[in-house]
């Protein structure tokens, strides 16, 4: 069926919306000038400079060990979760719970964990985060895996069993492989989510340990200078990178 | 699963089965009953206790937190999310609707990379995607220097630090929200049933208006819910772009449970908003149900 001009324009003012922002970022962070609001012309300083600043160094490296032990807790948890539920439940109620962490509200989940912290004595720290963290990715990598498993030949494991593989054994050789761009992009997108994830980080973090998003919020409330720039767009450079990669893996917006 | 024929004779089989699950389900089903479960059970009953003398709970069972909710001041913070939140929404509506739908009509190759454009800023980072609005809202940003360039204004226009600041930023947040869903209800449609219409002799209004939109109607409520959640609940962009003038419900979940440190009330707030959530998610899986089994079609699955 042909578009009719009045429903293109909202199509393309849909579009120019989106990117105009970044594209914005993008360009100021070649600015140089320091001025944020005023090109004077083509310079890379900024780039160097995000790597001399204090808040942000220490916030990429924190950010980064909480990514990476997320990416690996999550998905092995919510892996095994994906099977185990696809194999062995028929409800859709562990299902449900498992999936819950990505539909409610992280404003919610964050003040129950910073209380459920405050009642054990816990202090918060980047432990606290990663926690935090896992909680969320894992509901997306077993969405992930749920719905690559759902793709998948029953028969297959089935064989393996009657051949005499034990439930594991089936898993380790016959399951995981299949598995693998399932979970290869939730692992993937449990990266990204953490390295973005602000909310959750805001109220479980140490005021010692900020993560990156933690350092962004501040700079940004008191006075942004231009390696902001600098830094937004590497990030965008590696959030978009990473979820190209998981989309090719799995499509993404088809299990969501 | 039906043959299973239990080689190694050491467990009985009916343990075997019994217990196999358990390394799969166990160590997922421990943290989220340890960190999700008992998280919401707690803050449901903080919500139910008194505010200790410096800061956190005193096991006290009380009703006052909710009470207060219907402080003038709460109620005006709650009638503000509520109206920003359906703005929000309405205009994700009126952007998100065309564009979802040109997308179904594109050719496969350009379906996929439009529908990835869509989502790409989504996986961005929240607050650089906020960031990019100051620099663009502000006294001196690009908009203003756009409008005075052409020669629209003279003085530039106050538009960082006040509401509609709050709407775009909430809008630009949660827009791919309603994108998705109304793809996903759009391209599901059996294109036949508009072309029908079509060559029954209806204006391409006229379907859409009967056949097209009707159909979609799922979609549409998802998006809508999927907007207007989050929209209340966020309380970084009323603080970045609207100065903090803006009050959302959760910069007062926020506020009450880092400043005010009046957890049990923080919770309270936090409970009543995830309870709005929930009666909107649960009407909206009731709406989409009576829609997509309409009365005809039920009766024919309760015929099979």
């Amino acid at each position: 069926m042909r578009n009719s001009r009045l429903i293109k324009l909202p199509f393309w003012l849909t579009y120019l919306f989106l990117y105009l922002p970044i594209l914005v970022v993008v360009i100021m962070s070649f600015n140089a000038s320091a001025n944020l609001f005023v090109w004077r012309g083509f310079s890379l300083e900024w780039y160097p400079a995000v790597f001399a600043d204090e808040a942000i160094t220490t916030g990429l490296r924190n950010t980064l060990i909480v990514a990476s032990l997320v990416t690996l807790l999550a998905t092995a948890l919510g892996t095994l979760l994906a099977v185990g539920i696809h194999r062995y439940t028929r409800g859709g109620l562990v299902r449900a719970f498992a999936i819950a962490p990505a539909l409610l509200p992280d404003l919610l989940l964050a003040i129950g964990l910073l209380s459920l912290f405050s009642l054990l004595g816990v202090t918060l720290g980047l432990h606290s985060v990663v926690i935090a963290h896992v909680t969320f990715a894992m509901a997306f990598v077993t969405a992930i895996v749920l719905a690559r498993l759902a793709s998948l030949d029953p028969n297959l494991e089935e064989a393996s069993q009657d051949l005499g593989a034990g439930a594991m054994r089936t898993f380790m050789k016959v399951t995981l492989p299949q598995l693998a761009p399932g979970i290869v992009a939730g692992a993937l997108l449990s990266f990204t989510l953490s390295l973005d994830e602000f909310v959750m980080a805001f109220f479980t973090a140490a005021p010692t340990t900020p993560t990156l998003p933690i350092a962004i919020y501040s700079m940004v409330r008191f006075g942004v200078t231009p390696e902001v720039n600098a830094l937004a767009t590497m990030l965008l450079f590696v959030s978009v990178l990473t979820v190209i990669g998981a989309q090719r893996l799995t499509r993404v917006t088809d299990s969501l | 699963m039906t043959s299973d024929t239990a080689p190694s004779g050491a467990a009985p089989r009916g343990s075997r089965r019994r217990w196999a699950p358990a390394p799969f389900l166990a160590p997922g089903m421990v943290v989220l009953s340890l960190f999700v479960a008992v998280p919401i059970l707690l803050i449901t009953s903080y919500a139910f206790f008194t505010r200790g003398r410096f800061g956190g709970v005193q096991f006290t069972f009380t009703l006052d937190n909710f009470a207060r909710l219907a402080d003038p001041l709460y109620l005006k913070v709650i009638a503000t999310s509520v109206g920003i939140g359906l703005i929000v929404t309405l205009l994700a509506l009126l952007l998100g609707y065309p564009t979802a739908l040109v997308i179904t009509r594109l050719p496969a190759k350009w379906r996929t990379i439009a529908l990835v454009a869509v989502l790409l800023p989504f996986w961005t980072n929240f607050l650089i995607r906020t960031y990019a609005w100051i620099l663009l809202l502000n006294n001196a940003g690009w908009i203003n220097q756009g409008l005075q360039a052409v020669g629209i204004i003279d003085e530039p226009l106050t538009l960082l630090y006040t509401q509609p600041a709050v709407v775009v930023g909430l809008l630009y947040m949660y827009l791919p929200l309603m994108v998705l869903p109304l793809y996903s209800s759009l391209s599901a449609q059996d294109a036949q049933l508009a072309e029908a219409a079509t060559n029954l002799g209806s204006s391409p209004w006229r379907v859409f208006r009967t056949v097209t939109f009707p159909l979609s109607i799922p979609g549409v409520l998802t998006g809508c819910v999927f907007v207007f959640v989050p929209a209340m609940g966020n309380f970084v962009i009323p603080e970045l772009l609207g100065g903090g003038k803006t009050v959302l419900i959760g910069n007062l979940v926020r506020d009450q449970f880092l400043k005010a440190r009046d957890w049990p009330f923080g919770a309270a707030i936090a409970l009543v908003l995830t309870i709005m959530l929930l009666l909107l998610l649960f009407a909206q899986q009731r709406a989409s149900r009576r829609v997509t089994e309409g009365p005809a079609e039920r009766k024919v699955t309760t015929r099979a």
